[in-house]
């Protein structure tokens, strides 16, 4: 992590990152997010209208939204994408040698590889949950308002005032943190690909695997202190 | 110990498991020195360059670069070394997503010692200047996977030289190319050592390769290879040794090769 503040800094790497993590995934990060919203205001409204609570609808699908599906699902996407794609275009460079030729030529692969990479998925997945988490909650609103006559302000009010300085405190710290997840462990994986091809297949396999169970873990921790926080 | 060493071993050992990858190695290079390694695959001449490098760190003995003990650096503490020396490796060691252009101003732009100093001008000019040298300036806009294996061979010299280093090391610079080809890759090496005055650590299985860097040499007004003189040159700096299973069994002259009864040394001298 303390290459983060440590000369040299590859700003345009950085820069080139954040386009293929970020705008690369923003595509599907929105249907993602949209559709998440649809499913969830299609299930809800359905349960909620039984106890008679459909003016609930914009709460629950905002909460459930910030809170915990839109981090979770966007992180998932992205380690999917992109921590696969860090092992293996790392994998690859390791064992083509490229990695030892970089160290060779007096560049150090931390700096080069694994910073730039942390930082721009950090600041990128974020970003990339806020506009899901803002599409997931029209999905909502598409569903409560044509399926079920919901009005505008009776969707988003309390979609708006129910939700605590907590909520989204915890929304924008869960993607923070599983960035942190997907780049280093993506990185990881990848700088020690040995057995070729066939080594790049695993090193990447594991990436995916390895990052979607510690997004799992950690967000049913940092939930765990923001519930007894509350 | 009157000359300023450039490289410098000392009873250098280094085991991959159980495997003597370097046994108890130990020599000296001097600047404007030639050395040729030779030895059979996995003899741990390319395991020799990468300790050299700093790649590689090893079990036991002493290392010096330009005349510092790097044996325990660290690897922040090995890049502004690093800067000074050139390596061309066995397969080029381009970076597949990058243009040729970009491939030999990596060092240029990349590097810690670089990014240190900002020193970020007149880049295109120095690696125009480079591929020219390897003949290679038509391919700037083109990628390694465009390229045959002789030419991306010729665009990693470039990229070794490219820093203007006082140490350029060569893994197998000839491996697996057809002859002619093979011949354009030491004439180039060559011309790098007789215009650059840079010491060289090749490493091959060729005896052509060695012998032609000990009996020949480049001629900056003909622009062509010729029998270098006896009596100096950088053609007569030039020393041979022979590695098997990692440990150094042969120091010498082209000379004392060609003489030489051990037959395993014997199988390098013709």
């Amino acid at each position: 992590m303390r290459n983060v503040f440590r000369s040299p800094h590859y700003g345009d790497d950085i820069l080139i990152q954040m386009d293929v993590i970020g705008f690369g995934s923003l595509l599907i990060v929105m249907l993602i997010g949209l559709f998440s919203g649809l499913i969830m205001g299609q299930q809800m409204a359905r349960a909620l209208r039984t106890y008679g609570a459909i003016g609930q609808i914009g709460y629950v699908v905002s909460v459930a939204l910030i809170r915990e599906l839109g981090p979770v699902l966007v992180a998932l996407l992205v380690a999917g994408r992109n921590a696969s794609g860090i092992a293996s275009e790392l994998g690859s460079m390791k064992v083509t040698e490229q990695i030892d030729a970089m160290r060779a030529l007096g560049t150090d692969p931390i700096q080069k590889l694994v910073t730039p990479r942390l930082i721009a998925t950090a600041v990128t997945l974020p970003l990339l949950t806020i506009i899901a988490d803002f599409l997931g909650l029209v999905g909502g609103y598409i569903i409560a308002h044509f399926q079920f006559a919901v009005p505008f302000s009776q969707y988003w009010v309390p979609a708006y005032q129910n939700l605590a300085y907590a909520d989204v405190a915890e929304g924008t710290v869960k993607p923070f943190a599983f960035a942190i997840i997907i780049a280093l462990v993506g990185c990881f994986y990848g700088m020690r690909t040995t057995g070729g091809t066939e080594g790049v297949g695993r090193a990447t396999t594991r990436a995916v695997v390895v990052s979607s169970i510690w997004i799992f873990v950690t967000t049913y921790f940092i939930g765990a202190i923001f519930i007894n926080m509350r | 110990m009157s000359e300023p060493e450039i490289l410098r071993f000392e009873n250098v050992s280094l085991r991959f498991e159980d495997t003597p990858a370097l046994d108890q190695v130990s020599f000296r290079m001097i600047p404007g020195e030639t050395v040729i390694i030779y030895g059979a695959a996995g003899s741990g001449k390319t395991t020799l360059l990468k300790t050299a490098l700093g790649l590689l760190k090893p079990d036991s003995g002493r290392i010096y670069v330009f005349g510092e003990d790097v044996t325990n650096f660290t690897e922040p503490q090995w890049f502004p070394l690093r800067a000074r020396m050139g390596i061309l490796f066995q397969e080029g060691g381009l970076f597949d997503s990058m243009t040729i252009a970009e491939n030999v101003a990596y060092p240029l732009l990349n590097s810690v010692a670089a990014r240190a100093s900002n020193q970020r001008g007149e880049v295109e000019e120095k690696v125009r200047q480079a591929l020219r040298f390897v003949d290679l300036e038509q391919t700037l806009d083109k990628f390694p996977s465009e390229l045959s294996g002789g030419m991306r061979r010729r665009v990693g010299i470039a990229r070794a030289i490219v820093t203007e280093p006082r140490l350029v090391l060569y893994d197998s610079p000839t491996a697996g190319l057809d002859p002619i080809t093979a011949y354009t890759i030491i004439s180039l090496i060559l011309k790098e050592r007789d215009t650059l005055n840079a010491s060289a650590l090749l490493v091959t299985h060729r005896f052509q390769d060695g012998h032609l860097m000990a009996k020949f040499r480049y001629n900056p007004s003909s622009g062509q290879i010729e029998a270098a003189s006896q009596n100096g040159g950088n053609a007569a700096r030039t020393r041979f040794f022979v590695m098997n299973q990692g440990r150094l069994v042969f120091e010498g002259s082209l000379a004392e090769l060609a003489a030489a009864k051990d037959p395993y040394v014997k199988k390098f001298a013709k």
